[in-house]
């Protein structure tokens, strides 16, 4: 039972969200209650084996499908950091899934049904991109991913159906780059498993066509984790899709991609090569314009929402710049920032969704008053805010520790620079927001949903908000354990020499 | 001559795959009705399953069934990129299906899939 914990990761829920449907038509509630409950198994199942890894000391979990040796078989690798992973978007994802119940409790057994399956599958396609070993395997999970994602977006309501036909679009571009890039990479190895493709590449590295394979990944994947100049779907998409499944979206959905590529340049590329070490130079300069520009147009904003799609262009810059330094700091600052970004950006949109369902408010000037209405969210807020900023004790501040870290060790002064006047920007425009909550007068709204009691909110929504804000909190008193236990562990070679 | 032979024999068919990939996209960035996006977006599709078939030829190959008389590997050509499409036939139907349910909603809600039209209806 225990060998097979892996597969449980992506199994339970691809079976729950498959049979949410029938279970929604006989009883409204049972199919929403299955899924969440799958995604608890997956959650566990995903806590087993990060421990048996780092149990191990940091030694891969490899599970065969149907006991098909690699490379022949497909098979689910799980070391430490796509362990640490997986734990990480089935916690997001668990807490979204409970905080989804209140926006769909109105609702047809249909909405309810077809909700719940997308958001299983949604959970499926991103546990299965961080775990697989196999690279075709790794397409079909994006599309599941993806496609699921653009029915979550085009829930949101009569103007979400435009961002979602967009986001197909432009994200259909960005699979069959990746796509082309496998063929290309298979046309030259023979084989699709990752690890005996990272042993056959070794003698392609200086061919034109692994070049053409590399730009191939990056810009495919760079599409799909809005990467500055391809995130023209990104802030349509989050501000207009479903509000109860905005935060798993904007929270892991762009880190998945960004962890697939981690795996494509660092582990079986290696950043040594040159090809790589180019490509991480135009993420670099990819990185740094998308942090400036992000954090611009995210001050430029007066929707909540669309501010946080902004500020996510600028963070997925931070994680670039740290891959981008190709070394050890970097790397680790990168990896630990997907965690604590995650946490953030979550925490942020189930508060704002939390608002948007009470008052039906997302304007940020008119958010006055709100820490005596909705005190837990407000506190929430604000350690998400602190932690955007990178003020210590939040997590935030350690991720950007280990970015500086990394670009002093590389001597990439710029990146310095960079990381500082960012990180003035986000105070900029997090400020504004706890100046509202905090000091300005109440606004006057309406409620939409009335509710009464010290929570502000009803216990569903209320749980994620107070445990994400927790969480921040923790990941940076944390942040140590995780460095040393996990992440360190779980090193690519070449940045160990 | 002897050049545009050689080029034909060996980077011929990849070079029109490239094209038509491009194309795809090129249609997808150009068109001004939604509906022709998407059918730029399924000829980008087509393009890199194209691709796929074509480096699985191979001179003189015939089917992959084994048929116990023909034992030897090289004479058969690769059914592997075969498969690989298959699958990436079904992930092209279901984002097409997909593409198609919001185009129709899109058109409920706006009256039209011309761009122009459905923009200017958007930002009112």
């Amino acid at each position: 039972m225990m060998q097979h914990a892996p597969l449980f990761i992506v199994l339970l829920p691809v079976s729950a969200a498959l049979l949410c449907m029938f279970f929604s038509r006989l009883q409204k509630n049972l199919g929403s209650w299955l899924v969440i409950a799958s995604i608890v198994a997956a959650f566990m199942s995903a806590v087993t084996v990060l421990q048996q890894v780092i149990a191990d000391g940091g030694k891969p979990i490899h599970y065969w499908m149907g006991n098909w040796q690699p490379p022949i078989g497909i098979e689910f690798v799980i070391d430490p950091i796509s362990g640490i992973l997986a734990v990480l978007i089935t916690f997001i994802s668990l807490l979204g899934a409970l905080y989804s119940l209140p926006f769909v409790k109105d609702e047809g057994w249909l909405h309810v049904g077809g909700y719940y399956t997308l958001y299983g599958l949604m959970t499926v396609g991103m546990c299965g991109m961080v775990i697989t070993g196999d690279v075709f395997n790794l397409y079909v999970f994006l599309e599941v991913m993806s496609l699921s994602g653009y029915g979550l977006i085009a829930l949101g309501g009569k103007k979400s159906m435009l961002a979602a036909f967009r986001y197909l679009l432009i994200g259909t571009i960005g699979a069959s780059l990746y796509l082309l890039g496998v063929g290309y990479m298979y046309a030259l190895t023979g084989t699709l498993n990752m690890a005996d493709m990272a042993v056959r590449a070794a003698e392609f590295l200086n061919y034109p066509l692994f070049a053409l394979a590399v730009a191939c990944f990056v810009i495919g994947f760079g599409i799909k984790m809005a990467l500055f100049p391809l995130h023209g779907w990104q802030p349509d998409a989050y501000n207009y899709a479903h509000p109860g499944s905005a935060a798993f979206i904007a929270g892991c959905m762009s880190k998945v991609p960004a962890y697939a590529m981690i795996r494509f340049l660092f582990y079986m590329f290696g950043v040594d090569t040159p090809v790589v070490r180019a490509a991480l130079d135009v993420l670099g300069i990819l990185g740094v314009a998308g942090i400036l520009l992000g954090s611009v147009m995210a001050l430029a904003q007066y929707d909540f929402r669309r501010m946080l799609a902004y500020s996510s262009v600028a963070q997925i810059g931070y994680i670039a710049i740290g891959l981008a330094m190709g070394n050890m700091y970097g790397f680790i600052g990168a990896v630990l920032h997907i965690i604590n970004h995650a946490f953030m950006k979550s925490a942020l949109f189930f508060v704002i969704g939390g608002i948007q369902y009470r008052f039906g408010e997302v304007n940020i000037y008119r958010l006055g008053g709100m820490n005596k209405k909705m005190a837990i969210s407000s506190l929430t807020v604000t350690f998400a805010a602190l932690s955007m900023i990178g003020i210590p004790p939040t997590g935030g501040f350690f991720s950007k520790w280990y970015l500086l870290l990394g670009a002093y060790t590389g001597a990439e002064y710029f990146y310095i620079g960079v990381l500082v006047v960012s990180s003035l920007l986000n105070a900029i425009y997090f400020f504004r927001i706890l100046e509202q909550m905090f000091i300005q007068r109440e606004a006057s709204l309406t409620e939409v949903h009335p509710h009464k009691g010290k929570l502000g909110l009803p216990v569903a929504m209320a749980l994620p908000i107070a445990v994400t804000g927790i969480g921040i909190v923790a990941l940076g008193f944390y942040s140590v354990d995780i460095v040393t236990d996990i992440i360190k562990l779980g090193l690519p070679e070449v940045l160990l020499k | 001559m002897e050049v545009l032979n050689e080029f034909l024999k060996t980077k011929g068919i990849y070079s029109l795959v490239m094209i038509l990939f491009f194309l795809g996209i090129y249609g997808m960035v150009l068109a001004k009705n939604y509906m022709k996006k998407l059918m730029a977006m399924n000829v980008m599709q087509v393009a890199v399953i194209y691709f796929y078939l074509c480096f699985a030829q191979k001179d003189g190959g015939m089917i992959p069934v084994l048929d116990g008389i023909t034992n030897n590997p090289n004479a058969y050509i690769n059914p592997l990129p075969h498969g690989l499409m298959l699958t990436a036939i079904v992930v092209s139907l279901g984002t097409t299906g997909v593409a198609l349910a919001l185009l129709m909603r899109i058109k409920e809600i706006y009256g039209s899939v011309e761009e122009v039209e459905v923009l200017r209806r958007a930002s009112k």
